[in-house]
């Protein structure tokens, strides 16, 4: 999949951004049903000085759920992470411009990162269920926000489970550790896990990429049910997931400098996920698209 | 990069002739050589038990179950064992108790908190605490430190003097070299291994728990407790514990500032004595049966340390299997 | 605490007790390490001040040792310095080829088979043994017959480093990736070579550091030469019998002494025993740092 990105990239050097620039569309033909929840402005990602992702500019729908696509090492990682400032965890991460949430920017003065993940959950592409009872997994989130009552926690729970559609499988054995389940239970504990707190929106990060097709399906399922209550960003390198889930997608491909032997993501086409498979209207995305790289 | 020849490529192929089990005499001897070495350390360790318990027999054999006893006066002969061994564990309780969270808070400090840059200078400092000899603690305690505190136990003495609890443990008499002394210096001395095992086993808790705890909107403290903790806490204990049996089997700087005084007391400030610190003291003039009452204590020293390194290891073994499911 | 409200987004930090408890948290742990500084700055500063002014050449290469009631200046400690370190460098002779073998032994050759188990177990339990009992060990078995040596006190403390040397070569020996192994296999040594030209060298910068670190462990150990050098005050130099001196057990003996001349030699000495400890620690970190290829 690397090596095919070269030929779609023609070797650009970033200077000529303003030039592909003109090529990014804004949305196309149809209207959100709902109003932007995230609207990124020229975002550029740094680690120390190297810039890993250039100038991506793009707004998120409410109760949408968005797919970011292209291939591996483009970026679309690292701008989700910005969506919660999960970047911050990383010490040289640094961004520039900026990322508005609900009209309120994320990066602005006296932000605070706890406050905004608190609203912005996030699903990993490993599931990570903490060394702890299924419960105290899920119960997690709405315990350190202060809900110490057991039977509103009960509540929750099973609430989160059901969501999660875990809760059946589960539910006669709340008290035993999350590790031991299986890779498509855990993924969806970690679900659960995340829609305990109530969040506003869910990112995530190739959440089905380490499990079965079958796991895979009731994660794809899960989406479609929460989507009226939650807004979804989901990363994915499986174009058909995407076509399958998403109402909108965001194809993101790597500048290569040669001089300089750096590679930037860079957002390449955005807009109704049956136009960009369908109509794509730049090049690479119809390279991609079409399979004829990556 | 030549060998003798294991192969020998004039003969055909599938032939069993020169590949047979020859193997050099060289090859040979050099594993018999690393075995041996290998092999060496149980050696050591059953002589250890062997000949130490050899010298002591005729303590064991001329006090029997009285070994346990607290009276101990070379004069008269009799030769209990129960004062050094409570001052043994009282300053090694005292010593992990002083240096537990310290140990643990630098090994959290050195994980969670502190950029990459900061911990070098860090782990330096705890490098050099590691490096002072004990007997320059001991030199440091008995000259300098032991006086100053005897200051300030006289004033923490008479303060509690009397009072129920407080008074029974920290009342007079006091001394400046003393149980307390000696656990405080000791804890000095362990806080480089526990935290430097505390913070192996803190940094292998993957990444990806800690951002799960992240993204939920934690913060780091709830991080800590949440991800972190429930990994590290069999390994922590592990190292706590091997941190005691460092603690048990400190000698020199006990020897020096814990007051030699065979005595069972309440009174952690008061003068003390320890298993280590007695054999170090006494042995120069010793002989016949006092001799062979200190190698005796050697022995209880030996299977106590042993003892407390294997539930150390044991510890850390169940707790790791734990965490791999169940 | 359930829905959330809509549009009036507030991002400022959560309720006033998570974020007190955080920061009291955070504050602790910097606390924690401001606790390990102190004493670490009271010892350095007390040994620095007072043995300072006792250090002087003669102070170190002089000798005989003078009875305690002789005031400073007069005689020296040439012969415990001289004694620490033939003993603790017989020590780390023994020591250090027999800790990689076996560390070699047990990565190398014995693999998951039932010995290397017991050994590596076994090694770790050794090095939980306090350095007195080997003290004892050694006297038990080899002082009583041969008499107090020089070299009845590098026993005691080979005992000391062995386990240390193994499972710190056996570290850095595990870090050495396979591929290289199987190449040179592959080339048709045999497993010794392989050890010895492969493996050995591609760990050696670790291995090298571990040692230094129990030689400097080592170096200020004084009870495993309580019971096996004794202490005299003349230089020694025949290593192999009669009694002989170190400065850790020099300082033990001075300590306890009300005679200033014999403190004042005392805290000479602990200065010298940390200058040595701590060449041995910063030329570790060299050594990790230039010719160590494959660390954690």
């Amino acid at each position: 999949m690397d090596q095919s990105e070269q030929n779609v990239a023609a070797p650009a050097q970033l200077p000529k951004l303003a030039a592909l620039q003109d090529a990014q569309p804004q949305d196309a033909d149809s209207t959100p049903t709902g109003s932007p929840i995230f609207d990124a402005m020229g975002v550029s990602i740094y680690y120390g000085s190297f810039r890993a992702v250039t100038d991506v500019s793009l707004a998120i729908y409410e109760n949408e759920i968005t797919a970011f696509i292209g291939p591996s090492g483009c970026g679309k990682t690292t701008v989700l992470r910005t969506l919660n400032r999960l970047n911050d965890l990383i010490p040289e991460a640094r961004v520039e411009g900026d990322v508005h949430y609900r009209g309120a920017s994320l990066y602005g003065t006296g932000v605070s990162p706890i406050a905004v993940r608190r609203r912005i959950g996030m699903v990993f592409q490993k599931p990570n269920p903490f060394p702890k009872s299924v419960y105290d997994n899920v119960a997690y989130g709405p315990r350190i926000n202060g809900i110490r009552n057991k039977a509103k926690l009960d509540e929750i729970v099973e609430r989160s489970l059901r969501q999660a559609a875990l809760w059946d499988e589960v539910k006669n054995r709340l008290n035993k550790s999350g590790l031991g389940l299986s890779g498509g239970q855990a993924q969806r504990l970690c679900i659960a896990r995340t829609l305990a707190v109530e969040p506003d929106v869910v990112l995530m990060d190739e959440p089905a990429s380490a499990l079965d097709p079958i796991a895979t399906g009731k994660i794809e399922d899960l989406m479609h049910e929460i989507k009226s209550q939650y807004t979804i960003v989901i990363v994915t390198h499986n174009m058909q997931q995407a076509t399958r889930v998403s109402d909108r997608t965001a194809f993101y491909s790597v500048l290569v400098d040669s001089e300089n032997d750096t590679r930037t993501g860079t957002l390449v086409e955005y807009g109704p996920t049956q136009q960009i498979f369908e109509d794509p209207k730049d090049s690479r995305t119809q390279a991609y698209v079409t399979g004829r790289m990556g | 990069m030549s060998t003798a020849a294991q192969a020998d490529p004039a003969a055909p192929a599938g032939s069993a002739g020169p590949l047979a089990h020859r193997r050099p005499l060289g090859d040979r001897v050099f594993q018999i050589l690393a075995a041996s070495a290998g092999a060496l350390v149980l050696v050591i360790l059953a002589l250890i038990a062997i000949s130490t318990s050899q010298q002591a027999s005729s303590w064991f054999s001329t006090e029997g179950w009285s070994i346990f006893s607290v009276d101990w006066n070379p004069a008269t002969n009799s030769f209990g064992a129960m004062a050094f061994v409570y001052g043994t564990v009282v300053t090694a309780a005292i010593a992990i108790i002083l240096s537990v969270p310290v140990s643990v808070g630098v090994a959290l400090l050195l994980t969670e908190v502190v950029p990459r840059r900061w911990s070098r200078p860090i782990v330096t400092v705890i490098d050099l605490l590691a490096v002072v000899p004990s007997v320059v603690w001991g030199l440091w305690g008995i000259l300098v430190f032991a006086p100053w505190l005897q200051h300030i136990y006289t004033s923490v003495g008479s303060a509690v003097n009397g009072i129920p609890v407080l008074g029974a443990l920290f009342g007079p008499p006091v001394s400046g070299a003393s149980f307390f002394t000696c656990g405080l210096i000791l804890a000095f001395m362990i806080t480089p291994i526990v935290t430097s095992l505390s913070r192996e086993v803190i940094a292998t808790v993957p990444a990806i728990d800690k951002e799960g705890a992240y993204a939920l909107g934690a913060t780091r403290l709830e991080m800590i407790r949440g991800a972190v903790w429930p990994h590290s806490q069999g390994g922590v204990v592990g190292a706590v514990m091997l941190g005691l049996g460092r603690a048990m089997g400190e000698t020199i700087a006990a020897a020096l500032v814990i007051g030699s005084s065979p005595v069972i007391t309440s009174h952690l400030l008061a003068a003390g004595y320890s298993m280590p610190a007695v054999i170090a003291n006494q042995f120069g003039e010793a002989s016949g049966e006092f001799r062979a009452a200190l190698i005796g204590l050697g022995v209880m020293l030996f299977v106590i340390t042993i003892v407390v390194n294997l539930i150390a290891r044991g510890v850390v073994e169940r707790s790791a299997r734990r965490q791999r499911g169940a | 605490m359930t829905a959330m409200e809509p549009p009036a987004v507030d991002l400022r930090e959560p309720a006033g007790w998570r974020r007190s408890k955080n920061q009291i948290a955070t504050t602790l742990m910097v606390l924690a390490f401001v606790i390990v500084l102190i004493p670490l700055g009271f010892v350095l500063f007390t040994v620095i001040a007072k043995g300072a002014s006792a250090i002087s050449w003669a102070f170190l290469t002089g000798g005989p040792i003078p009875p305690n009631v002789v005031p400073a200046g007069i005689g020296g400690m040439g012969p415990a310095v001289y004694g620490t370190l033939v003993i603790t460098g017989l020590a780390a002779v023994m020591a250090v080829p027999l800790g990689v073998l076996g560390a070699i032994y047990i990565n190398e050759y014995g693999g998951r088979g039932p010995l290397a188990r017991v050994v590596r177990f076994m090694a770790d339990v050794m090095t939980g043994v306090p350095s007195i009992v080997m003290g004892l060990f050694i006297f038990s078995i080899w002082v009583l017959h041969f008499g107090y040596s020089g070299l009845a006190g590098a026993f005691a403390l080979a005992c000391l480093m062995l386990p240390v040397v193994i499972r710190s070569s056996e570290e850095m020996l595990k870090l050495v990736p396979d591929p290289l192994r199987e190449a040179s296999y592959a080339l048709g040594a045999t497993k010794s070579r392989v050890t010895l030209t492969v493996v050995l060298p591609a760990a050696i910068g670790g291995i090298v550091s571990g040692a230094l670190l129990a030689i400097a462990r080592a170096a200020g150990e004084t009870a495993p030469l309580l019971f096996t050098i004794l202490t005299v005050t003349a230089t020694n130099a025949n290593v192999f019998s009669g009694a002989n001196t170190a400065l850790s057990t020099q300082i033990f003996a001075n300590a306890t002494q009300p005679f200033l001349g014999a403190q004042s030699r005392a805290w000479g000495s602990a200065l010298t025993l940390i200058a040595i400890a701590f060449i041995l620690m910063i030329v570790a970190r060299i050594v990790t740092a230039r010719f160590t290829r494959y660390s954690r």
